[in-house]
């Protein structure tokens, strides 16, 4: 390539890089220098004070007397934001593998309606369809009078709204088509003679499901309970609208450090951490998946 | 996976029931908030009958309706940047491999990988701190960044799908570089910039995390809008105007599908 | 039913089968039927689309007959899924298990009969002697050779002893050296396991050297079931004259002469039809004979036969092969073999005489 192509290509691509290098890397690099500073007496920060304290408060909060003293209120968030994420991505395991199984096997004019389908709710907004649970969980919703008239529930208020329950049910509402497609990505490549194979060799199809089909759709599985966990992760919306104040997560948190809270610092490093597992769990599935041999042909 | 739906022997038993409950989870709230927005009640929960009277009510909302500008001005001008730094760096990387492409792949991904809560207070402490004042222009930026790479996608899936000999054959017919661009390129890759742009222009006017960080005052759009309203409580407007939302999300969907399968 | 020796492998009953619906329905299997005798080696052999593959399938119990049955043994298999019978299938792609080694791959039918641990690991390594692959037990099959994948996808569908052993076009990916190879080895596995092999191919050369019997298809149909010296001497159809091998066509009359039959060519010139393979009657009938290139032979003109003018002269190493035409147009070929003082020197356009023998001319039915 000529020296002034490849001047051309880069002018091309410049703009992209220099605003996603502005305004998304640098902030980043930013928000992880503010995580080590000292917070402002009202809100801010000290811009030369350089210290811990907001990777130490995770942990330990500061008596009058400035010892530490173990609290564990913010490690309970943590736990609980890890607990529904990963029950988030079972459910959506559990409702995701089947659909895609089933779509992978439609002739091609359906399943590409079904893929629409499964993406169209992605493309609308979050808020929104959080909001439709409301209108469906609260007491004299929706859910509630089926329950009753199925006879299942007691015939009385359910208080299924701000519960740890609508959180889950709202985060894997909100994420569950980040399951599908991958998932169906991959069982859209397994050669079908594989599976007749298995069925060939004495296999029924249970046994054809867990030894052939499930080990081959596992790159697939692992990308769709990454991309369900990750963003129910960092959830804000969901526990917000669902979750009422029991029921926090770690992005209700991190907002909360920029509202009333005004600790910046602890803000930025609740963020960094975040930031930090997402990463960790993204290089995870990449390392162990992405040059694993796919499936079939 | 290649199979004869009709022969019994690939009856997986269950899938098709859970296909269902998924179908159902997955559109039946929307269908429930879209149809309550048309109860007449102003309780919420009992239906009394047919009306349209609520989307009237939101309309004549002054401050919904300023909140819907600022949503079309943010979405309208981050769209044009963001597609237009979009189309050109999927020109840039198109020709050929390069060092370095995979980081540059990587660094235009970025915003679809780190979680929107971080992204938003990064950006947030990012103006505060180098003195930007937050408003309109604030939200603008940071909605340029993180729609860039939903432009870029479509935009690059269109170019790997053209023929590089199209490009060839104009040059060998005297076209310079531009009038190849504009002649051949162009044409081929509109369809593949409308749907990126169109796709872009959804999230943008979908955001509500990132936007509820860097607005400043008088920047309200109209998710930070409908957030305050749901936080006062479950009212008809807000049925109304999130139907809306969903509808207009939904058909610019639709038709950015089926431009991006134009011709293709 | 009789003794089991006397009972058929596999016998299929007017057997169906029509993909899709409507107007867009394909009938890719019509009223077939067919019997393969215990420890045969019975070749499925036709164009693509013949419907070979679909047969195979239903055999194997991947697809099930529109109309018919199938029986394995005598008992009747109809409606039973693959994991309920006791067949297994070579595919053509292999369909070896990526994510398994080849040990897990050769034992996973014994996996599925339940078979205990250490029987299942002796069984492999039988296997792998059999089919010359010790040692490889622990390798992926992308590690392997396309030769070596088809050794594994055969010792997997032979661990388990099936009655029948089904081979979809096995050899097709393979190059012609492996193939020749791969074809000895077939045959010395099947002879080995006494295994009935049912095996499809479109490629008759394979499929005369190592069958004991085949079954010509062609549009859903069988139009000949023999030994691969009855298909290739006594083809009964043109079809089968011409998919195997190569063949003159003769279009002609059925006359009566002296108590004979005799073939009123289009040439204008007669041939008697007294040879085997020539029975059928009807005075004033169209018929179309069949005659093998290198069981006819040039003579002087002078001499007795179809009179016939040179066109092409092609040299092929072993043997020529002579381009002719008969008086009325239609091409006919004359190979002979080139020992020593048989070349004739001809140059194109010399009039010859080409002498058939009645044992070499085929009567066909259609």
């Amino acid at each position: 390539m000529t020296g002034s192509a490849t001047s051309k290509r880069f002018l091309q691509i410049a703009p992209a890089l220099a605003i996603i290098g502005f305004f998304m890397l640098a902030p980043l690099g930013l928000m992880a220098y503010v995580s080590i500073l000292e917070k402002g007496l009202n809100g801010g920060v000290v811009w030369d004070l350089h210290t811990s304290e907001a990777y130490v408060n995770f942990i330990f909060e500061r008596d009058l007397d400035d010892s530490l003293i173990l609290n564990t209120d913010y490690l309970q968030i943590f736990a609980r934001s890890f607990g529904l994420s990963l029950l988030t991505a079972a459910l959506a395991l559990a409702i995701g593998f089947p659909t895609a199984l089933y779509m992978s096997m439609q002739p091609e004019g359906r399943r590409n309606l079904l893929i629409f389908l499964v993406t169209i709710p992605f493309w609308t907004n979050l808020l929104v369809r959080n909001y439709a649970w409301i209108l469906l969980l609260r007491n004299g919703g929706l859910v509630e009078n089926l329950l009753h008239w199925l006879g299942i529930a007691a015939d009385q208020p359910l208080g299924l709204l701000y519960t740890p329950y609508a959180v889950s049910i709202g985060l894997t509402y909100s994420y569950l088509p980040f399951m599908v497609l991958p998932i169906y990505a991959s069982l859209e490549k397994l050669d079908s003679r594989l599976i007749e194979a298995a069925f060939d060799l004495g296999a029924d199809r249970r046994r054809a499901l867990l030894r052939v089909i499930l080990p081959l759709a596992a790159p697939g599985i692992a990308a769709g309970c990454v991309l369900v966990f990750v963003p129910a992760l960092g959830a804000y919306v969901t526990p917000e609208l669902l979750g009422g104040g029991k029921s926090m997560m770690i992005g209700n948190l991190i907002q909360s450090q920029f509202g009333a809270a005004r600790n910046w610092p602890f803000g930025a490093a609740l963020a960094f951490a975040l930031l930090t597992i997402v990463l960790l769990a993204m290089m995870v599935y990449l390392i162990r998946f992405r040059r694993a041999p796919a499936g079939g042909h | 996976m290649r199979v004869d739906v009709t022969n019994p022997l690939w009856r997986f038993r269950g899938i098709r029931a859970t296909t269902w409950v998924f179908f159902a989870y997955l559109y039946l709230p929307i269908l429930v908030l879209i149809a309550l927005s048309f109860n007449e009640n102003r309780l919420a929960t009992i239906w009394s009958g047919f009306s349209t009277q609520w989307y009237g009510v939101v309309l004549d909302n002054d401050d919904i309706v300023r909140a819907a500008g600022n949503s079309l001005i943010v979405a309208s001008v981050s769209t044009l940047a963001a597609t237009l730094a979009a189309t050109l760096a999927a020109l840039g990387m198109a020709k050929g491999r390069f060092r370095g492409a995979d980081g540059i792949s990587g660094l235009i991904a970025l915003p679809l990988v780190v979680p929107e809560i971080v992204t938003a207070v990064a950006t947030l402490l990012f103006f505060i701190l180098i003195g930007f004042k937050l408003g309109l222009l604030t939200v603008i930026v940071a909605h340029t960044v993180f729609c860039i790479p939903f432009a870029y996608l479509p935009i690059r899936a269109r170019l790997e799908g053209m023929d590089k000999a199209l490009g060839e054959a104009a040059a060998d017919l005297y076209a310079n570089d531009w009038q190849a661009f504009q002649r051949v390129t162009l044409p081929l890759l509109w369809p593949g910039i409308l749907s990126g742009g169109m796709l872009a222009f959804i999230i943008s006017l979908d955001d509500f995390v990132i936007t509820y960080f860097v607005a400043g005052a008088g920047a309200t759009t109209l998710p930070v809008y409908i957030f305050g309203m749901i936080r006062i409580g479950i009212t008809p407007e807000v049925n109304a105007i999130s139907s809306l939302m969903l509808i207009v999300s939904i058909l610019f969907v639709t038709l950015s599908f089926l431009i991006g399968r134009m011709r293709r | 039913m009789g003794d089991r020796v006397g009972t058929p492998a596999i016998e299929a009953r007017s057997l169906s089968k029509v993909f899709g619906a409507g107007a867009d329905a394909v009938r890719a299997l019509d009223d077939v039927s067919l019997t393969i005798r215990q420890n045969e080696f019975f070749t499925l052999l036709g164009p693509s689309g013949c419907g070979k593959t679909t047969l195979l399938r239903l055999i194997g119990g991947f697809e099930q007959p529109s109309q018919g049955d199938v029986f394995l043994e005598g008992q009747q298999l109809t409606g039973l899924p693959p994991f309920k019978r006791p067949i297994n299938t070579v595919f053509q792609s292999y369909a070896l298990f990526p994510h398994l080694t080849v040990g897990q791959n050769i034992a996973f039918g014994l996996e599925m009969l339940g078979r205990p641990k250490e029987k299942r690991t002796a069984r492999v390594e039988q296997m792998l002697a059999l089919v010359k692959l010790q040692g490889y037990a622990n390798r992926k099959p992308a590690q392997l050779s396309g030769g070596q994948q088809q050794r594994v996808a055969l010792a997997r569908a032979l661990a388990s002893q099936p009655k029948v052993l089904l081979l979809d076009e096995p050899l097709s990916a393979l190059d012609l050296k492996l193939r020749k190879e791969m074809q000895i080895e077939l045959k010395r596995l099947q002879t080995e396991t006494g295994i009935t092999f049912v095996f499809v191919t479109h490629d008759q050369e394979e499929a005369l050297t190592m069958s004991d019997r085949i079954a010509v298809m062609d549009s859903g149909k069988i139009l000949q079931i023999g030994s691969p010296t009855e298909i290739y001497e006594h083809p009964q159809r043109r079809f089968v004259a011409d998919f195997i091998g190569e063949t003159n066509f003769l279009e002609g009359r059925i006359t009566e002469a002296n108590g004979a039959a005799v073939a009123q060519l289009a040439c204008g010139h007669n041939l008697t039809l007294n040879g085997p393979g020539q029975k059928g009657s009807g005075g004033g009938q169209r018929v179309t004979l069949a005659v093998r290139p290198e069981r006819a032979e040039i003579v002087p003109p002078q001499g007795e036969g179809l009179p016939a003018t040179v066109g092409a002269v092609v040299y092929m190493g072993t043997d020529t092969t002579y381009h002719l035409t008969l008086a009325d147009g239609t091409p006919f070929t004359v190979r002979s073999q080139n020992h020593e003082g048989a070349r004739l020197d001809l140059a194109s356009g010399a009039a010859v005489k080409i002498r058939i023998a009645p044992a070499a001319i085929q009567r066909l039915a259609d």
